[in-house]
């Protein structure tokens, strides 16, 4: 563990500066605890950590782990903007934190938030990164030198002048790294970095943060819940956070042996929960913590046994279509179409996913769906019937809407006048509301709080509120916007789960979604959009499995599939099916 | 997303290549002058003058429709109770009577009361265009750094300057937000009465409120964390050395304030222009 880089050649002259062998850590917790003002217990209890120069570590944890409270108490913000009383003791780079401000902090650890839209402060690249510059009074000139420099570093010179609008997730988070990385920091801090990024970008962010680590010897800290996806480079410790307290602090081939990424509600890799339906025993031998590591060479015989085992699910027959998209095309501008020519026929009952980059035009079909925006060329069918002439409200009576932002929803204070504005404002009876609201609370696990504030619910539950005001208007068809973004793995199956209830009830569920895990393990079917064009439409593991279509939508190819290639198995496609029937008969 | 109310859209004109702070002190300048003069000359002049610079600077009537419109209204019911208040002014003003209608023992129609009011129509109507170009011209940045450059602070300048530029953003929101409130059955357009149009628009507001303030709190954090306070001073990353364009604005800006106080000094002998004697 951690970076002793010792050459004989500068020993000498160390040494004779230094007796200490082992360089002096550069972040130390000692004894320390956090309790924020409005909690009534402390978020962090007794962490005790140190953290070497040079390292990089990942800190991974649930919500409400205390991670992200963690990385609060290193940048400043906690005091600074969040108040409360903190015990113990934490030093960085020597200097006890506590007797430091956000200022002198933010020039020894620089943050890159999660919301790399929301961070971004100025109006072009050039200016953001030059951001904290400006705050410290550097001239002009030597403001444009220095961030031509870094943003040669972080591959963004050719786009100094670009606003925000012009760029992709993946630029923006180079252009915040860029931002950071300008006042020469040691210590860099990733606030879930991949919070809102599609798999390929995220795939390419922390191939930048490796490179970054790499060329110039900062000490890294990662804080994210996607273990998977930050592991695809290496790290040097992953640190587990539970409950306020450090659970782990170990390397990742010993991490994803033990059992403390299950236990804690950390979703493990997932060629790690296949070689386990495989009967395989992982340890920390076979390199297991990163997917280009891992050696299978001993158990393959056991890997390609389990996959010729598996049963493939029933195919269930052919129901009769409920929503049909004819040669759809839509234009915003009338010159750039946003969607051409698209041909979606679903089937009652059906449960897709529809993929692809910011600005296929994913949002926009749904969009033209209920209503929002009308076609400009071609047929909606609902049923057999064109939908035509029928109004947002009227389209509501079978096709509803959930937006990602529950926040964005929610316009009540308590939870039964939300799930009951629909009804009110259709002027439906009172007797009648009370039975209906109280139905669909009881469908969605919310019965017992039904006189509760709103406010007072976590995230999930509010997501589950926003999903019950649509659901009492009785729509056969919900569609969701980025149901899981943001969520950690209980809270993403918390959610999972119950839209899988709904849709057993008999109700259509399309998802709009980034997430690579929730199509293998929810969607049979997904329709892939790139430029407008629908460019698949098939099986989640075909889609996964091809190249092609990997690269147009800025997916990423599923680990299984690397998994049947080390194994040997020839159709990776075939593998992954195999998992994902299954892991659904395992659920059963 | 098309009804923006203004937002700021770069374009390669005369105009955008100006340096903010040439505009802010071209319009400091040209709003003194307009709200000095009382010479509809002057004032018709200014109008022209800024309606060519709209031209110009590639700003189309749909873009300040909705502006205008409100302006208009706003403009209208100052007319009348202008006149309602104080009827006998421009006979104040003007010394003399030219009477055209008598409308009741109290309210009688001068041709003074006319031509002072339809001056003050155009004076305040002809500050308008000047207030747009700068608004659409301006590159949000800039607007605080020139602002901080005429003496205000940079904390004002700075959320000032975000106001505008998030302004566009919280629009969109409340569009979307809008939408999926209306898909659950709110009618937000004039098939119901104004009261409940005003309740239903609380319904759209309230989310709204809580997103933005979600944003805020990202954006204060990404500020803080950045520095952004530390000193009583800061420096502007954009580069704001006038050119050639910049003098000769600002040489056309101070010949129009010359102009006014000129006519005003040695021919009206005073702000109003009297055409009555």
């Amino acid at each position: 563990m951690g970076v002793t880089q010792s050459n004989p050649g500068d020993w000498q002259s160390s040494a004779a500066k230094f007796i200490v062998m082992k360089p002096e850590p550069i972040i130390i917790f000692e004894n320390f605890s956090f309790q924020y003002f409005s909690q009534s217990e402390p978020t962090l209890h007794d962490i005790n950590l140190k953290i070497y120069p040079g390292e990089k570590i990942l800190i991974v944890g649930p919500s409400g782990s205390g991670k992200s409270t963690l990385g609060h108490c290193l940048n400043g913000l906690i005091p600074f903007y969040y108040k409360g009383t903190i015990e113990g003791s934490l030093k960085i780079k020597g200097l006890e934190t506590r007797n430091l401000d956000i200022f002198q902090l933010s020039k020894m650890l620089g943050t890159v938030l999660q919301d790399s839209d929301g961070q971004f402060v100025g109006l072009t690249v050039g200016e953001d990164i030059a951001f904290a510059m400006e705050n410290d009074c550097i001239t002009v000139d030597e403001m444009h030198a220095r961030v031509a420099r870094v943003a040669k570093m972080v591959g963004m010179e050719a786009l100094e002048k670009a606003s925000p609008f012009e760029l992709s997730g993946g630029q923006k988070q180079r252009t915040s790294l860029a931002g950071v990385l300008i006042d020469d920091v040691d210590i860099l801090l990733f606030d879930e970095p991949l919070a809102n990024l599609d798999p390929a970008t995220g795939r390419t962010a922390i191939e930048i943060i490796d490179e970054i680590h790499k060329d110039t010897d900062k000490t890294i800290l990662i804080i994210e819940h996607r273990l998977e996806d930050v592991l695809h480079r290496e790290v040097d410790r992953v640190i587990v956070i539970n409950d306020g307290r450090i659970i782990a602090d170990m390397n990742a081939h010993e991490l994803v042996c033990s059992d403390v990424l299950v236990k804690n509600g950390i979703r493990e890799p997932l060629y790690v929960t296949a070689l386990k339906f495989a009967g395989v025993k992982v340890t920390p031998e076979m390199k297991p913590g990163h997917i280009w590591s891992l050696k299978t060479d001993e158990v393959n015989e056991a890997i390609r046994t389990w996959h010729r085992s598996v049963k493939s699910a029933e195919t269930e027959g052919e129901k009769p279509s409920i929503l049909k998209m004819d040669w759809v095309s839509f234009s915003y501008d009338g010159v750039h179409p946003t969607l051409a020519d698209i041909l979606i026929d679903l089937p009652e009952g059906a449960m897709v996913s529809i993929v692809g980059k910011n600005g296929a035009g994913k949002s926009t079909l749904s969009k033209l769906l209920v209503g929002f925006e009308k076609v400009d060329k071609g047929v909606l069918y609902y049923r057999g019937e064109d939908i035509k002439g029928k109004s947002i409200k009227e389209r509501a009576e079978f096709i509803g809407l959930v937006m990602q932002n529950p926040n964005q929803m929610i316009s009540k204070n308590l939870i039964f006048d939300e799930v009951a504005l629909g009804l009110r404002l259709r002027n439906v009876p009172e007797e009648e509301i009370k039975t209906r609201v109280e139905k669909v609370l009881k469908i969605c696990g919310l019965a017992p709080f039904v006189d509760w504030p709103i406010s007072a619910l976590s995230y999930g539950q509010k997501k589950r509120v926003t999903i019950a005001a649509i659901l009492v208007l009785n729509p056969s068809i919900l569609i969701l916007d980025e149901p899981t973004a943001g969520q950690d793995y209980s809270h993403y199956t918390e959610i999972m789960e119950f839209l899988r209830e709904i849709n057993k009830l008999g109700i259509t569920v399309i998802l709009i979604t980034h997430d690579m895990h929730l199509m293998l393990e929810y969607t049979p079917r997904a329709i892939v959009l790139a430029g407008g064009r629908k460019i698949a439409d098939t099986a989640a593991s075909v889609v996964l499995t091809d190249a092609k279509v990997i690269e147009e939508a800025n997916l990423k190819e599923t680990s299984l599939y690397h998994l049947a290639q080390l194994a040997g198995i020839t159709d990776g496609t075939c593998f992954v099916q195999s998992f994902i029937d299954y892991e659904r008969s395992v659920a059963k | 997303m098309k009804d923006r109310l203004f937002s700021y859209n770069y374009q390669d004109t005369p105009i955008h290549r100006l340096s903010g702070l040439t505009k802010l002190i071209s319009f400091m300048v040209l709003t003194f002058s307009i709200m000095f003069s009382y010479d509809i000359r002057i004032i018709l002049g200014a109008l022209l003058f800024s309606v060519i610079v709209l031209w110009v600077a590639r700003i189309t009537f749909g873009q300040i429709k909705l502006m205008i419109l409100y302006v208009l209204i706003f403009l209208l019911i100052n007319l009348v109770i202008t006149f309602l208040f104080s009827p006998e002014q421009g006979v104040e003003i003007y010394g003399t009577r030219h009477e055209i209608v008598k409308l009741s023992t109290r309210y009688t129609l001068t041709q003074e009361q006319l031509f002072y009011q339809v001056t003050k129509f155009f004076k305040y109507l002809s500050v308008i265009p000047l207030g747009i170009i700068f608004l659409f011209t301006t590159n949000p940045s800039e607007f605080a750094s020139s602002m901080n450059k005429v003496g205000l602070h940079y904390k004002a300048a700075y959320a000032f300057s975000l106001t505008l530029r998030y302004f566009p953003d919280v629009q969109r929101v409340y569009h979307d937000i809008s939408q999926a409130q209306q898909a659950r059955g709110l009618e937000m357009t004039s098939k119901t009465s104004l009261g409940n149009r005003f309740k239903n628009s609380l319904m759209v507001l309230m989310p709204l409120i809580f997103s933005t303030l979600d944003r805020i709190e990202v954006i204060t954090n990404a500020m803080d964390l950045r520095g952004f306070g530390k000193e009583k001073k800061r420096t502007w990353y954009i580069k704001s050395k006038l050119n050639r364009g910049d003098f000769i604005a600002l040489a056309v800006t101070v010949l129009i304030m010359g102009i006014t106080i000129f006519m005003s000094v040695f021919v009206n002998h005073g702000r109003f222009y009297n055409p009555f004697i």
